[in-house]
């Protein structure tokens, strides 16, 4: 009888009912730790990673015909000219872009990340925050939620969920493959120990967008973790590099 | 029935039947979504691009001496790739367990293979790897273990294989860590090379997959050895210095050499500001481009 009175609480206990007190805040409860400073390894994608690709260059992208029409009227210049030079690095595309991101916690429930590449920022906010009724933007807004792993009651690992919602439309590459206002993006953030002793951040990036993708479009980029800030390098958003 | 048996039968029910905590099941069929390395994973990608990838100069000379012919030599064309192919190629995944018949307990997670790669049988019941001096194959040996809802295997003892279908190889002195990460219907392997002989830092990259109702099948065709014209005797390659690829991504997409020849520094943010300046935007693409298939949207 002993092993199923040791198993049978395990298994039918919520976690909540064994701890006492407020829980914890999402800072708290953080089931990894992502904070720190990161950079791009570019395994993946290179040539429409590092260097601006051909127009007309489209490789493995779900792309509706509408989208394609839209890409193939790209222009760098005109973007430039219109102050829409950060088309490319809006959430769907951030981080695809090579750059070091450094990730904090702004308070107790919001994760913050800048991206030196393109000076950009995105906010995760946890908990029941929703968003206000404003305009899109490229960073658009972002509910997180902790996925965690218990084993016997207990955090032994987890990842983050990450969804974005409220875009202003960008490109999903530098070279005009868009995305429109109603595009959903939904990131799942994992850590990787690698047997040298590096850590990876894995980040696996799922696009909805029934106007320019036929189905959802899917990545994973990783980044590696830096002691410190070294490389960090905030550059200005191009069109064209 | 007394008390004692009743307990008895009911804690063999629960070991069985309850799957051990922070664990998870992978099996199933599980679909590939080449949407990255799509030309590199389908087609193949372009001869003598290394673009981010970390290899030394051993690794950049192994490469540059390939010729594709060499894989219709009769001996080598049934060359079975690495475990590696799982990220090079472009295949699903189909995932299964081997249990033990009594106690259902997982010995192995299995991925099936296909005509390029074999299964890889990820050994869960705390078995050692083999010595170093045991025999390597293509297959090679794989452990693994859990962390909460994670799985790390472990791969050694391969054969010599490719890491890029292009030439770019690993020795046999290469490992590969694998993590599982399971989200839903979604799962993203991160697939780690470590190889002392050709790379100067580990080799990264990471896919994604959707559990799909198709069934993927769990091995591929038989491979079957005929004439390619390869002459017998003849071991095609290219001399020092002889390579007539070198500047074909220079050509198609202004990709400086030094770029296409790839080591560490080519995987990280800083090496753009190297070839800025010899870059300039290629012309309207023509071939490999990807499009909407015919008859869609």
């Amino acid at each position: 009888m002993l092993a199923i009175a040791i198993a049978f609480p395990l298994l039918a206990q919520p976690p909540a009912a064994r701890r006492s007190g407020p829980p914890p805040t999402p800072q708290a409860a953080a089931p990894i730790d992502l904070t720190g400073y990161w950079v791009s390894i570019v395994t993946e994608d290179w040539r429409y990673r590092m260097v601006t690709p051909a127009p007309g260059d489209f490789q493995g992208v779900p792309m509706t015909a509408a989208a394609v029409k839209v890409a193939d009227a790209w222009d760098p210049g005109k973007d430039e000219a219109a102050g829409e030079q950060c088309k490319s690095y809006g959430a769907p595309a951030l981080l695809r872009v090579p750059e070091h991101l450094h990730i904090t916690w702004q308070d107790d429930h919001t994760l913050r990340m800048d991206a030196d590449a393109g000076k950009q920022t995105r906010i995760f906010h946890f908990g029941d925050w929703k968003p206000a009724d404003s305009e899109h933007t490229w960073q658009g807004d972002s509910v997180a939620q902790w996925d965690i792993d218990r084993e016997a009651g207990r955090s032994v690992g987890g990842s983050l969920k990450v969804t974005t919602t409220d875009l202003k439309a960008g490109y999903l590459r530098k070279n005009g493959v868009p995305y429109s206002e109603n595009a959903n993006l939904v990131e799942y953030y994992d850590l990787v120990h690698e047997r040298n002793g590096d850590q990876l951040l894995v980040v696996t990036i799922v696009v909805t967008d029934p106007m320019y993708l036929r189905e959802p479009f899917i990545i994973s980029s990783h980044f590696k973790k830096l002691p410190d800030n070294a490389g960090w390098n905030p550059t200005a958003c191009s069109s064209k590099w | 029935m007394n008390y004692k048996r009743i307990s008895v039968y009911l804690a063999i029910f629960i070991g069985i039947s309850v799957p051990a905590l922070a664990e998870i099941d992978l099996s199933g069929s599980w679909a590939s979504k080449n949407h990255e390395d799509a030309l590199e994973r389908g087609a193949g990608p372009h001869p003598d691009d290394w673009a981010g990838l970390p290899f030394n100069d051993a690794g950049r000379a192994k490469a540059l001496a390939f010729s594709q012919s060499i894989i219709s030599m009769p001996e080598r064309i049934c060359w079975f790739q690495t475990q590696w192919h799982i990220a090079a190629g472009p295949f699903s995944l189909k995932i299964w367990s081997e249990n033990d018949p009594l106690t259902g307990k997982i010995l192995a997670w299995v991925i099936g293979g296909w005509e390029t790669r074999a299964p890889m049988t990820i050994w869960m019941d705390g078995r050692p790897h083999p010595s170093k001096n045991a025999p390597h194959d293509q297959t090679g040996f794989t452990t693994g273990s859990w962390h909460g809802d994670v799985l790390t295997a472990y791969t050694t003892h391969l054969k010599t294989g490719y890491i890029r279908r292009n030439g770019a190889a690993s020795s046999d002195e290469a490992s590969i860590t694998t993590t599982f990460f399971r989200h839903g219907d979604m799962l993203t392997l991160a697939l780690v090379m470590e190889d002392p002989v050709y790379l100067t830092e580990p080799y990264i990259l990471t896919r994604s997959y959707i559990l799909t109702e198709n069934p993927v099948a769990v091995a591929g065709p038989p491979c079957i050895v005929g004439y390619e014209g390869v002459a017998e005797g003849r071991v095609p390659h290219y001399l020092p210095g002889k390579n007539p690829f070198v500047d074909e991504m220079d050509k198609v997409y202004h990709i400086p050499r030094e770029a296409a020849m790839g080591g560490a520094e080519t995987m990280y943010p800083a090496f753009r500001d190297k070839i800025k300046d010899k870059f300039t935007i290629p012309p309207k693409c023509t071939r490999d481009c990807g499009a909407p298939p015919p008859g869609r949207n």
